[in-house]
């Protein structure tokens, strides 16, 4: 790039500004792949959230992560186990557990067979548990994978291996990685979003959509669900958006001046984000308005207008999607089901949780393939570890209840070039680890990554004198859940 | 290592001596790792090559095996390092491989190309001339002397100086006086300064005006604040526990012991030493316990099921992450789980180091399932006065529970008595009579001779029970619900499940009417029971979402009786008969019903007392004194102590005591404290990291590539403190005088200021490192003079205007020709803001503040125990560094303008740009409130025009005289704003309410604003003062 001749308009300095400010340099494979396309240098963008072009050609172009914080007992929805019903109650052969740790079990643990009834639905003969009604709908949209496990079995390290790739706070949220890697078409919106529902706050806290060593805009932006849906949306009392937009230019104005006086472009790009933010006081009360949305759609995601609730934000979820914003991940918690207590047990608390979530999620499946947008949306369903096989009895407690278990759990995914109506990989007789096709965390995250069009080993930060990436030094693609 | 002395070396090799291969291969292994790894290494692996690990070299690469052993010339490597052939030449970045580094290759080929002995990377002596340069003692250059285009004052500049001219650049200019008085400001006490001061600089022609200024500004006492934000940074403070529960703490002592050393000018070298090991020192004070407070700000891990051991030994690794990299810039964190892939570092060195901390004073605290964490030492700060009333306090605690415990013969009478009517406490119940007992889930259901009702037949999930009873007690205050066991039921009862075990959801009665009328249900305002099973009790089947009651069935004698009491909230009176229906439910799809109960009532004043003697205990009570164990009878006793009402006064009297206590107000400190007379301290590998893999024990001492504890140094925490700051230590004084550059310029002369390995890039000035280190050691380690001595430089004064030629050359500024120029960090930015308006509050220390913050903030959290509720008075406006800092949900404006979580120490802010900061500049209540009062400024002491009063924002703003241009831009905005005020009472009135305060009722009548030419001014410079506050030159150091 000629520098002599560079202008000092906003849109000129800034591209090259991002590199050089905040002391962080890119990989250098994202560097190529940022800097090194036509593609790239076409963009008009100039903000860090311009779209850039990908290491491969991938299939999805967004993702929606639906987080269950806390840990389906995917025993008792998509992993039936038929032995753990014949044997219920009888303690677990000791080959299982022999070294084991548990949270919470203390003793013998004994086998706890699934209270509820599993059927096979759609042509692919998915098996579903009775308490996810309307996933079987899209039977044939999602994969299902048994064979997840990873490393961590305390929720806060779980959910941060989940999101990050390792148990302890401070790396890149994946969401953070997707954006820092191809920028995010929405342009008058955050390229990463999040909102929260459900009973507790994810164990985890903002780290598990923080930015890590990564430049803190790539840090997922929380939708409030009460109050001003982004920090400081709104203009004071007295402010009105003519009073604003005078404000603003005059702002702009001034800026400006100095830029000219002293050359520095880090002012170009403050200037450019001033005007992104006033953009983003209309487009985001706009992006909540669901008054345009048909009482048939209303209703097939069970949202009541004006109510908080997960449905509400799957909603959601696709009109950000619709708007080109990358990654959204929407938590619902309450899933830890110990049976310590009727609160959080599998017979009351399990079928609660179900039906705050299955009609939403299900529907929001269905909803993306109606409107042409599953093809390029990744949606992932599951939590942070799994449920033991075993009844956890903590204190001798009477509700029926399952530990943290991290050595096996199920998720779903659709869409983004997942292959539809698959079940991938089994655990053992009574669900303890996989025996086939096991799926690893980091594996997961080489998949999201691929699918995407990047390569989890090129895309790359350098930080304390080592390359990071999401996948740590693990993590394959598993070819066998592309479509 | 000059060329000479290896070809010597070469020779005398070629005379078949033993070519030391151990040496060579520790030398060749650090050359790789510090050349070639980053490509041929675990993470890339260019051309199929790694060169960290001894198989892999030896196998080679896609083009074939790097090394042809014993044959180095001939070796590929060799071709490759000498770029001969069509390749490119080895490394493609940074200079090629000097000739000596290549003699080196080939003697290590010829040699056997052999791998260090003991780990994966060479442990290569600090002393050792090819060790990575950040491992060996800093070394002062001469400064370059030379002809510098114009004059300097100090060797840095001379430093400076000799590099801008390699490339053609020279120093700029030095800046306005106004700008740097400002950037001085800003930099030492994180404020502007006042136009007072700025023109009492701007007038000032003695030569040493500036040194003046320094001083005056290094003298102020929030000079410590300024740089307490950027020490507690590293020191990972807040005020919560972190994780999931995210408690609150008390631990501003720390805090403000930051401040005050910082204020005091500690000398670094004892600063480090205080919060390393104060406790240590020989008459510790409580200031330098306090201190130690550094390493107790580590997250503390609640979570149930959490083994607290595990998580103290996370609490530990933070220690050793956290010290190396504050003090050392060295990640050893790496090693926790294997030897450091690039750096000299082993595992075993990062279990040594962990060993230095694993002496102190830890203890489980809390209990199982709630809370249970390893508990360290909190210290208590009672003033004199606090402490004398406490001690107060806890002698009358002391005398009542003396009182209580006495053996007179008045408790043992109360306590004989208490005895009996517990003994016959059944006589005051009378039992039910049974008139119908269904269950409607089939069972079989038969009334026993003693009033008891027995359960057969069908086992159904989720049974029901409908009882219909009457009784001819008079008045009745309470229902009770007996469990009794039976041989018909699974091991005896009382329930029917499998274990004998039941689970009660639901306990409902009402009174029937005599005659006719509509049933009455009754109201319980209590409920317990003899046993019950962690929390699963009577009581809580009072409130909406009830466990239920269950009992504990694998205790002995599971089929005896249990019972629960409901007292009624309302007594029962009037004569005659009474006829009540009853239904007892069960969990649902459970097979868990009651087996055997029975139900009475009772007319006593106190139902609940048939439950406060224990299942377990009753045995013991039925006994006489003189049968019962020793245990036995002071469990009585204790039962007896807690309940009597013989003794309800003094438990009274106890409470309201414990409560005058905690308003004492008495301050703690959460410290580090070495337990007395200790061993060797010492810790246990972890195989790959693993709390659960322990392997062999290690003792403490300091990492093998470092310099060893001075000879007088103990091999504990207090050893590693005073080694850390050693005048032999080559990385501590580098790292800091790094970590100084860095606050001052926005970036250190080693830009990676947490990692001074091997992997991190060459400082952009090494000899100017080396001299500012060895500055900071002559200068007795003193934070002030060395800040002194960076800013009376030229290099500091210049101007930050970017040039042409800067941008051509060195468009990120890191050869320094020009000026530190970029936004200050969060802290100053809110702190100036509210300084430029006049609202800030100037006082020091004391305890975390809640200024306002948006509705919601703390609601997401887990924990909702305690509340954010907002400061008042001067604390709803203090400097930023004071504001509760809870994990979990950080002060919002906070972290939108890079601020941390502190969670793990911060070791570099980044530093962002971004539309949410915009929003945040102009929207946040707290500065639009800053805007309102500095449109007043503006107003009453910017003169009579509005022109005057719009320089006079921007002079107060930005510290130097405004350009008319940008007063006309303003003027404009004003005038517009001015007209559509002028026409909007109700937008006037709304932009002069304070913003942060309460929101009235929605039904209240908006307040009555005098709305006049004044107030209509004041609301159109609010307007301006916005823009103001959101300007860049506002939020920026330049």
């Amino acid at each position: 790039m000629n520098l002599k001749n560079a202008s000092l308009s906003p849109l000129a300095v800034t591209r090259r500004h991002l590199f050089q400010q905040g002391g962080l340099s890119l990989g250098s494979a994202a560097l190529a792949s940022l800097m090194g396309r036509k593609a790239a240098a076409q963009t008009k963008r100039s903000d860090p959230m311009a779209p850039r072009p990908s290491h491969h050609v991938g299939k999805a172009k967004n993702v929606i992560f639906l987080f269950m914080a806390g840990a389906p007992s995917t025993p008792d929805l998509l992993d039936p186990k038929p032995l753990c019903i014949q044997r219920n109650g009888q303690p677990v052969p000791p080959s299982f557990t022999k070294g084991e740790r548990f949270a919470f079990i203390q003793g013998v643990p004994k086998l706890l067979g699934s209270p509820y009834a599993f059927k096979q639905h759609g042509q692919s003969g998915a098996q579903v548990s009775e308490l996810l009604p309307h996933l079987t709908r899209v039977a044939d949209d999602i994969a299902i994978v048994r064979s997840m496990h990873t490393t961590q079995f305390n929720h806060a390290p779980a959910q941060i291996f989940m999101n990050t790739g390792h148990q302890i706070v401070g790396r890149p949220s994946a969401g953070a990685w997707c954006t820092y890697g191809l920028g995010s078409d929405a342009e008058n919106l955050p390229g990463f979003v999040v909102m929260t529902s459900g009973q507790s706050q994810p164990d985890g806290g903002k780290s598990l959509w923080g930015s890590g060593y990564l430049p803190t805009v790539y840090q997922g932006v929380e939708l409030r669900t009460k109050g001003d849906p982004v920090l400081f949306l709104s203009d004071p009392p007295g402010v009105d958006r003519g009073a604003r937009r005078a404000t603003l230019d005059a702002l702009g104005a001034l800026n400006q001046q100095h830029l000219d006086v002293v050359g520095d472009p880090e002012i170009a790009t403050r200037i450019a984000a001033s005007e992104l933010a006033f953009r983003m006081q209309t487009s985001v009360p706009e992006l909540g308005d669901i008054s345009a949305e048909t009482k048939s759609t209303l209703d097939a995601y069970g949202v009541v207008p004006g109510a908080r609730s997960f449905a509400k934000n799957c909603l959601m979820a696709r009109r950000l999607v619709e708007r080109g914003v990358r990654f959204v991940q929407l938590y619902h918690r309450g899933w830890d089901h110990h049976g310590s207590a009727a609160g959080d047990d599998l017979l009351n608390a399990l079928p609660a949780r179900c039906k705050e979530v299955d009609q939403a999620a299900a529907a929001l499946v269905a909803d993306l393939k109606q409107r042409g947008l599953l093809e390029s949306t990744l949606v992932i369903w599951g939590g942070e570890f799994g449920r033991t096989p075993m009844n956890e009895g903590r204190n001798r407690s009477p509700f029926l209840g399952r530990d943290h278990h991290p050595k096996a759990f199920t998720m779903w995914m659709a869409g983004g070039g997942i292959k539809a109506g698959l079940t991938l990989g089994r655990t053992d007789e009574i669900g303890y680890a996989p025996v086939e096709d096991a799926v690893e965390v980091h594996d997961l995250h080489a998949t999201m990554l691929h699918l995407m069009g990047l390569d989890h080993l090129k895309l790359t930060t350098r930080f304390q004198g080592r390359d990071f990436r999401l996948t740590d030094t693990k993590g394959k693609v598993v070819t066998k859940l592309l479509a | 290592m000059s060329w000479l002395i290896l070809v010597l070396a070469e020779v005398v090799s070629a005379a078949d001596v033993p070519a030391q291969p151990a040496k060579l291969a520790g030398d060749a292994v650090a050359l790789f790792a510090d050349r070639c790894v980053g490509c041929h290494g675990p993470n890339k692996r260019k051309g199929g090559l790694r060169l960290d690990a001894h198989a892999s070299v030896l196998a080679g690469g896609a083009s074939g095996p790097a090394v042809e052993v014993g044959k180095g010339t001939r070796s590929l490597m060799l071709q490759r390092v000498r770029g001969e052939g069509d390749e490119d030449r080895m490394p493609p970045e940074g200079p090629p491989l000097t000739e000596a580094q290549m003699q080196l290759l080939i003697r290590w080929i010829d040699a056997g190309a052999q791998w260090p002995q003991t780990t994966s990377t060479a442990v290569i002596p600090a002393t050792s001339e090819s060790a990575h340069w950040a491992y060996r003692a800093p070394v002062r250059v001469p400064a370059p002397a030379g002809k510098p285009s114009k004059p300097h004052g100090s060797d840095i500049d001379a430093y400076v100086s000799a590099r801008l001219q390699q490339e053609g650049l020279t120093l700029s200019p030095l800046a306005p006086r106004e700008t740097l008085l400002r950037r001085a400001s800003l930099d030492l006490i994180g404020l502007p300064p006042t136009l007072a001061e700025i023109d009492t600089f701007v007038r000032d022609r003695r030569p040493d005006a500036w040194p003046r200024q320094l001083d005056r500004l290094l003298a102020s006492p929030h000079f410590g604040e300024r740089w307490a934000r950027w020490w507690l940074d590293l020191a990972r403070y807040a005020d919560s526990n972190g994780y999931e529960k995210d408690r609150g703490r008390v631990a501003w002592k720390y805090r403000d012991w930051v401040i005050d050393a910082f204020n005091a000018n500690l000398s670094f070298k004892q600063f480090t030493i205080e919060q390393i090991a104060g406790d240590m020192l020989p008459g510790a004070t409580d200031s330098q316990r306090i201190a130690t407070g550094f390493n107790r700000n580590t997250l503390i891990n609640q979570e149930g099921g959490v083994d607290p051991e595990e998580a103290f030994f996370e609490t530990l690794v933070d220690r050793v992450g956290t010290t190396s990299s504050v003090f050392l810039g060295t990640t050893l964190a790496c090693a926790q789980c294997h030897n450091h892939k690039f750096d000299p570092l082993s595992q075993k060195d990062f279990y040594k180091f962990m060993a230095f901390f694993s002496n102190g004073e830890a203890a489980l605290r809390g209990e199982l399932f709630n809370d249970l964490h390893m508990g360290e030492p909190i210290l208590s700060l009672a003033t004199p006065e606090q402490a004398a009333a406490r001690q107060r306090l806890e002698g009358e605690l002391a005398a009542i529970d003396k009182e209580i415990a006495a053996d007179t013969p008045e408790v043992r009478a109360a306590q004989t008595v208490w005895e009996d009517q517990q003994r016959t406490v059944d006589r005051s119940w009378q039992v039910l009579a049974i008139d119908k007992a269904t269950s409607r889930g089939g069972a079989t259901m038969s009334v026993l001779r003693d009033g008891s009702v027995l359960v057969a037949g069908k086992l159904p999930p989720g049974d029901v029970y409908e009882i219909a009873g009457r009784t001819s007690l008079s008045s009745i205050t309470g229902i009770r619900l007996e469990v009794l066991g039976d041989k018909s039921l699974p091991k005896g009862g009382p329930g029917r499940g499998a274990d004998g075990g039941f689970l009660l959801t639901r306990f409902e009665a009402q009174l029937l009417p005599n005659v006719a009328g509509p049933a009455v249900p009754l109201v319980f305002a209590s409920a317990a029971a003899d046993e019950q099973v962690s929390s699963a009790g009577p009581a809580t089947l009072l409130g909406a979402d009830p466990e239920g009651w269950a009992i504990d069935v694998e205790a002995v004698a599971a089929n005896a009786r249990r019972q629960a009491v409901f007292a009624l909230a309302a007594p029962i009176s009037g004569g005659g008969e009474k006829k009540f229906s009853l239904r007892l439910a069960h969990v649902a799809r459970a097979l868990r019903g009651i087996g055997r109960f029975r139900i009475s009532v009772t007319s006593s004043d106190d139902p609940l007392f048939a439950t406060h003697v224990p299942r377990k205990d009753r045995a013991a009570l039925e006994r006489p004194q003189d049968r019962r164990s020793p245990v036995e009878q002071s469990r009585l006793a204790l039962l007896h102590a807690k309940k009597s009402s013989f003794f309800t006064k003094h438990r009274e009297r106890q409470k309201a005591i414990r409560k005058q206590v905690g308003a004492l107000g008495i301050a703690t400190a959460m410290v580090l404290q070495e337990r007395p007379g200790f061993d060797r301290p010492s810790a246990f590998v972890r195989m790959r990291g693993a709390f659960g893999s322990p392997a062999e024990r290690v003792f403490a001492d300091v990492p093998k590539a470092l310099p060893p504890l001075p000879v007088d140094a103990p091999a504990n925490r207090l050893g590693l403190a005073r080694w850390l700051v050693d005048e032999g230590n080559p990385l501590t004084a580098r790292v800091t005088v790094n970590r100084f550059w860095e606050q001052l310029f926005g970036r250190g002369l080693l830009e990676t200021s947490e990692d001074f390995g091997t992997q991190s890039p060459p400082p952009s000035h090494p000899e100017l490192l080396d001299w500012l280190a060895t500055e900071f050691m002559r200068l007795g380690w003193s934070p002030k003079a060395m800040l002194r001595t960076i800013m009376m430089s030229t290099t500091y004064q210049q101007s930050s205007v970017v040039k042409v030629q800067h941008r051509e050359k060195d468009p990120a500024n890191h050869l320094l020709a020009r000026g530190p120029r970029f936004r200050v960090e969060a802290e100053t930015l809110r702190d100036s803001t509210l300084a430029v308006a006049g609202l800030l509050s100037p006082k020091l220390g004391g305890p975390s503040v809640f200024p306002w913050q948006p509705a919601g903030v703390w609601d997401v959290p887990y924990n909702d125990s305690y509340v954010w509720k907002t400061s008042e008075g001067q604390d709803a406006l203090r400097r930023t560094l004071y504001t509760f800092l809870r994990r979990s949900a950080p002060y919002p404006y906070l972290v939108n303008f890079d601020a941390t979580s502190r969670e793990t120490c911060t070791l570099r802010r980044p530093r962002t740009n971004t539309p949410l900061q915009v929003l945040n500049t102009l929207n946040d209540p707290v500065f639009f409130k800053a805007a309102q009062a500095l449109a007043a400024r503006m107003q009453t002491e910017g003169g009579a025009s509005p022109s005057q009063r719009i320089a006079y924002g921007l002079r107060l703003v930005t510290s130097r005289t405004p350009a008319a241009k940008e007063v006309k831009t303003l003027q404009n905005l004003f005038d517009l704003q001015r007209t559509r005020l002028a026409a909007d009472g109700k937008a006037t009135a709304q932009l002069l309410t304070d913003p942060t305060a309460p929101q009235p009722a929605a039904d209240a009548k908006p307040p009555i604003i005098s709305i006049a030419a004044p107030e209509i001014d004041r609301a159109a410079l609010t307007m301006v003062a916005n823009v103001l506050l959101s300007l860049d030159e506002a939020i920026t150091k330049e």
